[in-house]
C-alpha cells in the first residue's frame, strides 16, 4: 500500500518543469487549485485539461505516473460522484426513486467534480514529482519570508518540514520492518472487526512512538554536535533561482485565467 | 607534544537521585594528533564521556578544557567548532535531503558564504571518496556510504578533535573497514587527534593509546600491548580480545610456551615462523 504513495516521491529529470524555480512551481500549482473553481461549463474544463496535459507533456514524465497516482483516490472520487448523480435535482429527469433522482444536471456535475478531482491530482502529482522536497520546503521558507514580520517561526517551520520529509522513507521503512517483526510473533493485521483491527494497530504505533522519540534525541544531538543554534546567522547552501521560463509560465497561468473567465457562463 | 583535550575530575550523574554515577572523578589529557581508542562494556560510561567533551552533556563537575579554552556556557559553540563528531547510527544523523545538503548542513550553521561553502562540499565528498553521490538521498545509500557522508559533513568543518561514538557498530566488516581507513588517512592528512570509541577491539589494536572504562570509572591508560598483554582481565570486563591474543590462549591450552607480551598480527606470524624453523 505504501509503495503506491506518491507522495514526496521524486522523479529525477532535465524537463522544462524540472528546471523551474520550485517558488514558481508552488505558486502555479496552488493556484491552479483555486482557479479550477471558475471553471463551470465543458469548454473551460476543455481548457483547464489542455493545459494540464501541456504541463504533464513538459514534466517528460509517463502519464502512466499520473494515473498510478489517481489510483489510491479512486475510491473518494467514485463515492463523491455517485453522491452527484444521485442527488442533484434539476434539469431534465431520468429516472426517479424516493429521493434519489438521476437528472442531466446530475450526470453534468459529476463529470465536473470527477475532472475537477483528476486535474487537481495530476497538477499535485506534477508538483512533488519534479519537485525535490527540499526544494520544496526552501521555496515554502521564502514565500512564508514576509510573514517572519508578524513573529512567524519561518525558519524553525522549514526546517521541520524539511527534516519530516527526509525521514519519510526511513520511517515507512521502519514500520515495515516492525510490522513484519509482529507479524512474525503472530499479530494478524487487516483481520477481524474494526475494533480488534484497532487493537492490532497498537504494536506497530508504540514501538515506532518510542523509536521516533530516540531518532528525535539522537538526531538533535547530531545536529547541535555541528553547531546548530537556529535560523540566526545562517547562510543558505541552496539558492533559488527565478528565471525566464518561470515568468513564462506565470504568464501562462494568467492566459488560462483569462480564458476561463472569457469561456465560463 | 601539544596537549589538545584535558579532563579534570570529571564526575556526571544523569538524575540526582542517581547513586550510580555515569562517570566518576574522570581525569587524563590527550595530546594533539593522537589516536585514542576508549573500550569498556555497555554502560560504562563511554558514550557519557564523549559528550561531555563537546558540551552535549554538562558534567557536574570537573574541568574540560579543550585546544586551551575550558568548557562553559559561553565557549560551547567555539568549542564545538575545534570537536567534530560521528554517532552511532547512520540514519538518525542525517539532516540533509541528499548527500550534499547533509554535508552543507554544518557550513551553513556556522555561516559559511555560499560560494566558499560550494568548494569545501566538494573537497570533502572527494576526502571521503563520495563524489559520485553528490545528489544520492539518504534512502539510496548503504550503512557505510552514510557514515562516510557523515565523516565528510565534519571535515567539512575543519575540525582539530574527531570523535567516533561508536561509528562503525552498524557497519558491516566491509563498511567498517572503509571508514576506518577514510579516518587514518585524513587523520594522516591533517594532523588530527581522534577518539574513538569503540567495541571492535581490532579497531582499537590500532590506536596509539587505549582508555578503559569500568562503571564510570577511567581504569587504565595504556597502549595496545600493554593493555592486550592482561587479556584474561579484559576478557573479565566482558571484552574481546585480539585475534592474535585468543590464538596465543588457545596455543598455550595445548601445551604450547607461548611469548607474554602482546603481539600484533604481523608479530605473531613472526613467532610462529620462528617456533617453527626450532622444531
Amino acid at each position: 500500500m505504501l509503495d503506491k504513495l506518491l507522495f514526496g516521491r521524486y522523479i529525477q529529470g532535465d524537463s522544462f518543469i524540472h528546471k523551474m524555480d520550485p517558488r514558481a512551481k508552488l505558486i502555479g500549482a496552488f493556484y491552479f487549485i483555486v482557479i479550477i473553481f471558475l471553471a463551470n461549463n465543458w469548454e473551460t474544463y476543455l481548457a483547464m485539461t489542455l493545459f494540464t496535459f501541456l504541463c504533464v507533456y513538459l514534466s517528460g514524465i509517463s502519464l502512466k505516473v499520473f494515473l498510478n497516482g489517481v489510483k489510491p483516490l479512486i475510491w473518494l472520487i467514485a463515492f463523491t460522484v455517485v453522491l452527484q448523480i444521485l442527488f442533484t435535482t434539476g434539469g431534465e429527469t431520468y429516472f426517479s426513486w424516493g429521493i434519489i433522482n438521476i437528472t442531466s444536471f446530475g450526470l453534468l456535475n459529476g463529470a465536473f467534480i470527477f475532472m475537477r478531482f483528476v486535474l487537481i491530482i495530476f497538477m499535485s502529482t506534477l508538483l512533488t514529482l519534479t519537485t525535490m522536497p527540499l526544494s520544496l520546503t526552501d521555496a515554502i521558507e521564502t514565500l512564508l519570508g514576509p510573514l517572519k514580520k508578524w513573529k512567524m517561526p519561518v525558519h524553525e517551520i522549514a526546517l521541520m518540514l524539511s527534516i519530516a520529509l527526509r525521514f519519510v522513507p526511513t520511517l515507512m521503512d521502519e514500520a515495515t520492518k516492525i510490522m513484519n517483526a509482529q507479524r512474525a510473533r503472530g499479530v494478524d493485521f487487516g483481520e477481524g472487526n474494526i475494533i480488534q483491527q484497532m487493537k492490532a494497530v497498537t504494536p506497530i504505533l508504540v514501538p515506532l512512538f518510542v523509536s521516533s522519540f530516540n531518532r528525535a534525541d539522537e538526531l538533535a544531538n547530531a545536529m547541535e554536535a555541528r553547531g546548530y543554534q537556529g535560523g540566526e546567522g545562517r547562510t543558505k547552501y541552496r539558492q533559488l533561482k527565478w528565471q525566464t521560463r518561470d515568468t513564462i509560465s506565470m504568464i501562462g497561468f494568467v492566459v488560462l485565467t483569462a480564458l476561463l473567465i472569457l469561456l465560463r457562463n | 607534544m601539544q596537549e589538545i583535550i584535558q579532563l579534570k575530575n570529571i564526575n556526571f550523574t544523569y538524575t540526582e537521585e542517581d547513586l550510580r554515577p555515569a562517570l566518576k572523578d574522570v581525569s587524563f589529557s590527550i595530546n594533539k594528533g593522537e589516536w585514542i581508542a576508549i573500550i569498556g562494556p555497555n554502560g560504562s560510561g563511554k558514550s557519557t564521556l564523549a559528550k561531555t567533551i563537546n558540551g552535549l552533556v554538562e558534567a557536574k563537575s570537573g574541568e574540560v578544557i579543550i585546544g586551551g579554552t575550558t568548557l562553559s556556557e559561553e565557549t560551547v559553540w567555539e568549542i564545538r567548532r575545534k570537536v567534530g563528531m560521528v554517532f552511532q547510527n547512520p540514519d538518525n544523523q542525517f539532516v540533509g535531503s541528499t548527500v550534499q545538503d547533509d554535508i552543507a548542513f554544518g557550513l551553513e550553521n556556522i555561516g559559511v558564504p555560499r560560494e566558499e561553502m560550494i568548494e569545501r562540499v566538494l573537497a570533502s565528498v572527494e576526502a571521503v571518496n563520495m563524489t559520485g553521490f553528490i545528489d544520492k538521498e539518504p534512502a539510496r545509500l548503504s550503512g557505510g556510504q552514510k557514515q562516510r557522508v557523515a565523516i565528510a559533513g565534519i571535515i567539512a568543518l575543519a575540525p582539530d578533535i574527531i570523535i567516533l561514538d561508536e561509528a562503525t557498530t552498524m557497519l558491516d566488516p566491509k563498511g567498517r573497514r572503509e571508514v576506518i581507513e577514510t579516518i587514518q588517512r585524513i587523520k594522516k592528512e591533517q594532523n588530527l587527534t581522534v577518539i574513538s570509541i569503540t567495541h571492535d577491539i581490532d579497531e582499537a589494536a590500532k590506536a596509539n593509546r587505549i582508555f578503559v572504562m569500568e562503571a564510570g570509572e577511567l581504569k587504565q591508560i595504556g597502549t595496545p600491548e600493554e593493555i592486550f598483554a592482561v587479556g584474561a582481565d579484559i576478557i573479565a570486563m566482558g571484552l574481546d580480545i585480539p585475534f592474535p591474543e585468543k590464538l596465543k590462549y588457545q596455543l598455550k591450552r595445548q601445551g604450547l610456551e607461548v611469548p607474554e607480551e602482546y603481539l600484533t598480527e604481523e608479530g605473531m606470524v613472526d613467532w610462529l615462523w620462528t617456533l617453527y624453523s626450532k622444531m
